[in-house]
């Protein structure tokens, strides 16, 4: 049998941690599929018995989502708009059985580079919270993921939340995925687009793709060329030479490299699209 | 290790449990294997299929992705506790709109259902959609399961036909029941007591030599006793394969693999220590080869079977006239090169089963299409005589074809034999994908042409069939494909040849038409660069050039019963107002592109030329229960309810009168294999005319005319007619030696005539019909093709159950869909269910069946087959309705986004 710790404590987690070395489990949604055992191979710190890692709450700077939130909470809790990107990829990801039990954090962990939660954390400038029994850091999520299926967590840390700063929950948001069937697919590639307008002008504009690079990626040049533009006619700013630049993508079964580039572009020219009709007013 | 298991509680379905258990175990295996609630379902262990879906405190979740730890205090329901939970009239619904076909899918989807239903109880479809989009099922198509789960409760059964009313009657399926409690019993569902569990070694290698090191020592180093059988310890011919002339294929590889996947060695050992063992460091040593796996580099690379010259296993031939004289003198001709992929069968049930002995007959119960033959193949290689060796089988989570073949019967049958112990085996999704037979990838060229008036004159076809490393079907598809690929149409000039090549890759083998779908791909695209080039509208175009009654297929023969003419005009209204509905939505849009497509399909039912008979035996016992020995294997396409129907209205009886006894090889006459959509035709005919054998009897032992009618009323046979009431009491005859009162027992076997040199004869006694339109809108940006709407008219010759009819159309454009757009098969690639994709819920399009009934004067009640029919014209009718939308002429499949987009910009170009 193996060690199966369940602890209802964080504080007894990060021990356990320390002390073992244990693979984290959340949802298993990631770590069942990699394994053709019956049982969960060992040990294991199944952290989905904390209380304090579950939820999603405000907090002097922003917002925290705990570690064990789950994609169906994210579905249902109330969120501005900047959010709505989240949401949706939420209702893309998997099938419900999937949303019920597959956490963010699990998803950033497990650090896949189709993974779809990464875009929308990325465009809501995420960052995440790992704890351990020296203490706790706070990292950007772009410098968390440090490739594909790796990360800058160290084996005894958890993650413990993740944070989205006040700033970055301005604005309007769109997430789009493609893949080659309706549910249960791995994308193609995705985007999530976040806009915030002051004044007819576009002040934030926040848009990542991701499974067209190793871990998905920003898009500082389109970004810049929208920021300060008049927030209608967004798709007109979107050229390929904006957008390649941040994508290093490959061919694999489900696509080509030439066509991933294409469809990012057509991605988040639609997402801008979608963002752009309504004059802004937040 | 042997550490105490804690103790977890866990409340399922309102019972409390305190069940010593690992709690990072799977829910799933704590269900099925501790508790035995067998009803939750394993497809693949990973999240993919929804097959394990259960509810814990109400949320639907997958059962195989949640350790036990996490349902501990916490409510579990599962497909079990859906009647006392308040969802009996779901389950109904789903009985009553045939949404259960094999079943294996049915708890998950009912257990999804459920979850929608209780926050919203009258979902619409769309919504139904979302909810069940992460249950697979790879029978029905899903309409009816959504059809069942948005009208819950607004219809009831309706009351059984009466006597003489069956054929044609919309009746539920008559095993239905137990698929939609929970309770029907599948391969993995048995669990004999002190059984072993037996897993494989298998090759990781396309090509290799191996050496067994000390297998041994390996087995005395595992925590428990284990035990290692190899190709030494097989007693027989370690040889199987299903055409007499062609096997090929060791149960156990001796020292040489020819594909991945392949086993080399099975381990058995108890439950307890079974999951202990170290697969992975079993001593073997592999000397990898360089596999030949293109299927042009293989007719001129290494041999993979020494006796096979070319990697050649068979080449088919039809010829007729001379094509090239016709090509030469046309008016348009058009050439194509189309490649299609593997393609997986992807039934949600994994292969497995159970073996045991009693007395000295080997007992196997497992899934499957062909109990007969995998009796007498397993007798080979166990070295047994057949009758030996008794075949039950158990209900089949699908098959599609490839359950024909033997999996697991040989290496469980082995265990028990050697043990005399109980042996379980249950092949994983990916042992399933990598060991099993594939639709086989098709490397096809053709030309063809028509004269001044757009009739054809002359087609010629050529195709290499990738037939992967072993016989299997290839020569059955080899020799079907040259004789269909003309389409049903009047091809007065015709050369065809299909060579089944092999290759290191997994053994293609039957799937759903044996290569006439991807024949109709290359055929119906060449048609349509003809009706193009011709002006002429694509629908006028196919009428045109349609078989008419009394014409002469490509091999010369004029079958009876030909339905394509009226199934294409059935099509007429619709194509009409879906054309004119696309050119005004694509006056209105650049990026969305609406297109309409069509194809056609014929197929002939049974084996090509070649015997094919089944025996129907019907009997009654002297208490006057009457049984149908029905041994035509239901794999979910509905044969126990259909030949019932048939052989109910011979005889006279109403079906409610009718027990079946399945096709357990010891209790059952043969009904030869589910395949080559023969059941209905075959094994009906055979039923009809047994129905009136016994009919027949039954008015003589009463004395009655050919108008009585009969009923049977406790332990007599009652018959009425104008001059009165006739009673017999069955228990006063004496019984035969099957314990009836009275019997009969009849064998049908269709009338062919061997196919010359030239491929002339008649191949086949009876052909279905049918054609397909597809609606579709094609993203011109991003490439991708969504399908809105089927209409698919068949002529069936006479609809013996418009419910079940209609479930085979659904289920068939489902698979034909996913060949078309996403289904591509790459060993070691996609050996799961999510790299390889088959449609979901959300993928699927509104299906519109239209049957067209031009009776056969062979079929039973003019009745022909349709079960594969349906998918041959749903690939190339979406294809040619890409192209109308966007002008993409696919030729490669599946028309994945990016090839769309490609060839989208090609043809702009
Ligand atoms: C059928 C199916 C469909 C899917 N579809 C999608 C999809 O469409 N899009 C998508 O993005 N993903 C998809 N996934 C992947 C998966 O569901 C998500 O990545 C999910 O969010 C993972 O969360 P989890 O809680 O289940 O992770 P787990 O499996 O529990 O863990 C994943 C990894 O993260 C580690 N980990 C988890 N939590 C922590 C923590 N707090 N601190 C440190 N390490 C941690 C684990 O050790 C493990 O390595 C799918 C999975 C399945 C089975
Ligand atoms: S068995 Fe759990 S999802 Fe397939
Ligand atoms: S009925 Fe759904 S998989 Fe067979």
């Amino acid at each position: 049998m193996t060690a199966y710790h369940r602890p209802t404590d964080l504080d007894a987690a990060l021990r356990l941690l320390a002390d073992t070395g244990a693979t984290v489990a959340a949802g298993c949604t990631d770590l069942f599929p990699a394994t053709d055992r019956r049982a969960l191979p060992g040990p294991v710190l199944d952290i989905t018995a904390i209380p304090a890692l579950r939820g999603i709450v405000a907090t002097p700077e922003g917002l925290r989502l705990g570690a064990t939130t789950t994609w169906t909470d994210v579905i249902r809790a109330d969120l501005p708009p900047a959010f709505d990107m989240l949401k949706e990829a939420a209702r893309e990801v998997g099938s419900v059985q999937i949303q019920t039990a597959g956490t963010l954090a699990g998803n950033l962990c497990n650090a896949s580079p189709a993974a779809d939660g990464v875009p929308c954390l990325l465009a809501l400038d995420a960052g995440v919270e790992l704890a351990s029994t020296t203490g706790t850091r706070r990292l950007p999520l772009s410098a968390f993921l440090t490739g594909p299926r790796q990360t800058a967590r160290r084996p005894d840390e958890l993650l413990a939340a993740i944070h989205i700063p006040a700033a970055a929950t301005a604005g309007r948001s769109r997430f789009l995925k493609l893949g080659a069937r309706k549910y249960l697919v791995i994308s193609i590639a995705m985007v999530a687009a976040r806009i915030a307008t002051d004044a007819g002008r576009v002040t934030q504009a926040a848009i990542a793709v991701g499974a067209c690079s190793a871990t998905a990626r920003r898009l500082p040049d389109l970004e810049r060329a929208l920021t300060g533009a008049p927030a209608t006619a967004l798709a007109a700013h979107v050229t390929e030479d904006r957008i390649a630049p941040a994508l290093s993508p490959i061919d694999d079964i489900r696509a080509d490299a030439a066509y991933r580039t294409h469809a990012a572009a057509e991605l988040v020219r639609r997402a801008l699209t979608d963002l752009s009709p309504q004059e802004a007013a937040a | 290790m042997n550490r105490p298991l804690g103790t977890l509680n866990l409340t399922i379905n309102g019972t409390d449990h305190a069940i010593p258990a690992d709690p990072g175990r799977r829910l799933s295996e704590v269900l099925r294997e501790d508790l035995r609630l067998t009803g939750t379902k394993v497809g693949c262990d990973a999240g993919d299929c929804g097959a394990c879906t259960v509810l814990i405190d109400g949320a639907p979740v997958c059962a195989c992705l949640t350790p036990v730890a996490q349902a501990a205090g916490r409510r579990v329901t599962t497909v079990e506790g859906l009647p006392d939970a308040g969802f009996a009239p779901l389950q109904q619904s789903f009985l009553r709109h045939g949404a259960a076909q094999c079943g294996i899918c049915t708890p998950g989807m009912l257990v999804a259902a459920a979850a929608l239903l209780a926050a919203n109880p009258a979902p619409t479809r769309a919504e139904a959609e979302e909810a069940l989009g992460g249950v697979l099922c790879r029978c029905t198509g899903y309409a009816k399961i959504i059809d069942a789960v948005t009208s819950v409760g607004q219809a009831d059964l309706p009351a059984p036909p009466p006597a003489g009313a069956a054929v044609g009657a919309r009746i539920e399926r008559l095993d239905g029941g137990p698929k939609v409690a929970g309770t029907e019993r599948y391969g993995a569902d048995l669990a004999p007591e002190n059984a072993l569990i037996v897993r494989a070694i298998r090759s990781p290698h396309h090509a290799a030599r191996f050496t067994l090191g000390d297998t041994a020592a390996w087995a005395a180093a595992q925590p428990g006793p284990v035990l290692v059988f190899t190709a030494a310890d097989i007693p027989g011919d370690n040889v199987f394969g299903t055409i007499p002339a062609f096997v090929d294929q060791p149960a156990l590889a001796q020292s040489h693999v020819r594909m991945r996947g392949e086993a080399i060695a099975i381990v058995a050992a108890d439950p307890g220590t079974i999951e202990a063992v170290d697969l992975d460091a079993f001593p073997v040593t592999w000397q990898p080869e360089t596999p030949e796996l293109d299927v042009t580099a293989a007719r001129a690379g290494n041999l993979i079977h020494d006796n096979r010259p070319g990697n050649v296993l068979i080449a088919g031939k039809v010829h007729k006239g001379d094509p090239g004289a016709a090509l030469a003198a046309a008016s348009q001709t058009a050439t194509a090169r189309i490649e299609t992929a593997y393609v997986e069968h992807a039934y949600i049930e994994p292969e497995s089963g159970a073996a045991w002995m009693e007395g000295d007959t080997l007992v196997i119960e497992a899934g499957t299409q062909a109990p007969v033959m995998d009796r007498d193949d397993t007798a080979r290689v166990l070295g047994l005589p057949p009758d030996r060796v008794r075949i039950i089988p158990a209900a089949t989570g699908g098959g599609f074809g490839s359950k024909l073949d033997l999996s697991l019967q040989p290496l469980i049958g082995l265990v028990a034999l050697k043990t005399g112990r109980p042996a379980r085996m249950i092949y994983t999704r990916r042992e399933s994908m990598a060991s099993t037979t594939k639709r086989h990838p098709a490397r096809m060229t053709g030309t063809a042409a028509t004269d001044a008036d757009g009739r054809i004159t002359a087609m010629t076809f050529d195709g290499d069939f990738n037939t992967g490393a072993y016989a299997s079907w290839g020569p059955t598809v080899a020799v079907r494909v040259p004789v269909h690929a003309s389409g049903p149409y009047r091809v007065p000039n015709y050369h065809a040849t299909a060579r089944a090549v092999h290759t290191n890759g997994p053994s293609s083998g039957a799937f759903r038409g044996f290569g006439v779908p991807q024949a109709a791909i290359l055929q119906e695209t060449l048609f349509e660069d003809l009706a193009l080039a011709n002006a002429m509208d694509p629908l006028a175009f196919r009428r045109l050039n349609a078989l008419q009654q009394g014409d002469a297929t490509v091999c010369g023969q004029r079958p009876g019963g030909v339905g394509i003419a009226d199934s294409l005009a059935a099509l007429q209204p619709h194509w009409d107002a879906a054309r004119a509905r696309a050119a005004e939505l694509n006056a209105r849009s650049k990026t969305l592109r609406h297109g309409v497509g069509l194809a056609s399909c014929w197929y002939g039912c049974g084996n090509t030329a070649l015997p094919n008979p089944s025996t129907i035996r019907l009997g009654i016992t002297p208490e006057g229960a009457l049984r149908l020995h029905q041994g035509a294997t239901d794999i979910g396409q509905g044969a126990n309810t259909v030949i019932t129907q048939i052989c109910a209205d011979a005889l006279g009886l109403p079906v409610a009168a009718f027990g079946l006894v399945g096709p357990d090889t010891h209790l059952t006459p043969d009904c030869g294999k589910t395949s080559a959509s023969r059941q209905t035709y075959v094994t009906g005919k055979a039923a009809e005319i047994a129905g009136r054998a016994l009919r027949a009897r039954l008015l003589t032992l009463t004395n009655s005319g050919e108008d009585a009618a009969l009923a049977l009323d406790g332990a007599d046979i009652v018959a009425r007619d104008a001059h009165g009431e006739r009673r017999v009491r069955l228990s006063d005859l004496p019984p035969d030696a099957h314990g009836y009162a009275i019997a009969a027992e009849e064998t049908y076997d269709p009338p062919t005539r061997a196919l010359d040199e030239n491929g002339q004869g008649e191949p086949y006694a009876v052909y279905g019909w049918g054609a397909q339109m597809a609606e579709v809108v094609v993203d011109m940006a991003l490439g991708t093709v969504r399908v809105l709407r089927m209409t698919a008219a068949h002529d069936l010759g006479r609809v013996i159950n418009p419910l079940l009819a209609e479930g085979q159309v659904e289920g068939g454009i489902a698979q034909g869909l996913g060949l078309a757009l996403m289904e591509e098969y790459i060993p070691a690639r996609t050996e799961n269910l999510h790299d390889y994709l088959i449609p979901t819920t959300g993928d699927m399009p509104e299906i519109r069946s239209i049957f067209v009934e031009v009776a056969d004067p062979e079929g039973p009640m003019g009745a022909k087959g349709l079960g594969e029919h349906v998918l041959i014209p749903t690939a190339p009718a979406i294809l040619n309705a890409i192209r109308h939308a966007s002008g993409a002429r696919i030729t490669r499949l599946p028309a994945l986004p990016h090839r769309v987009l490609a060839a989208i910009r090609d043809a702009q170009a």
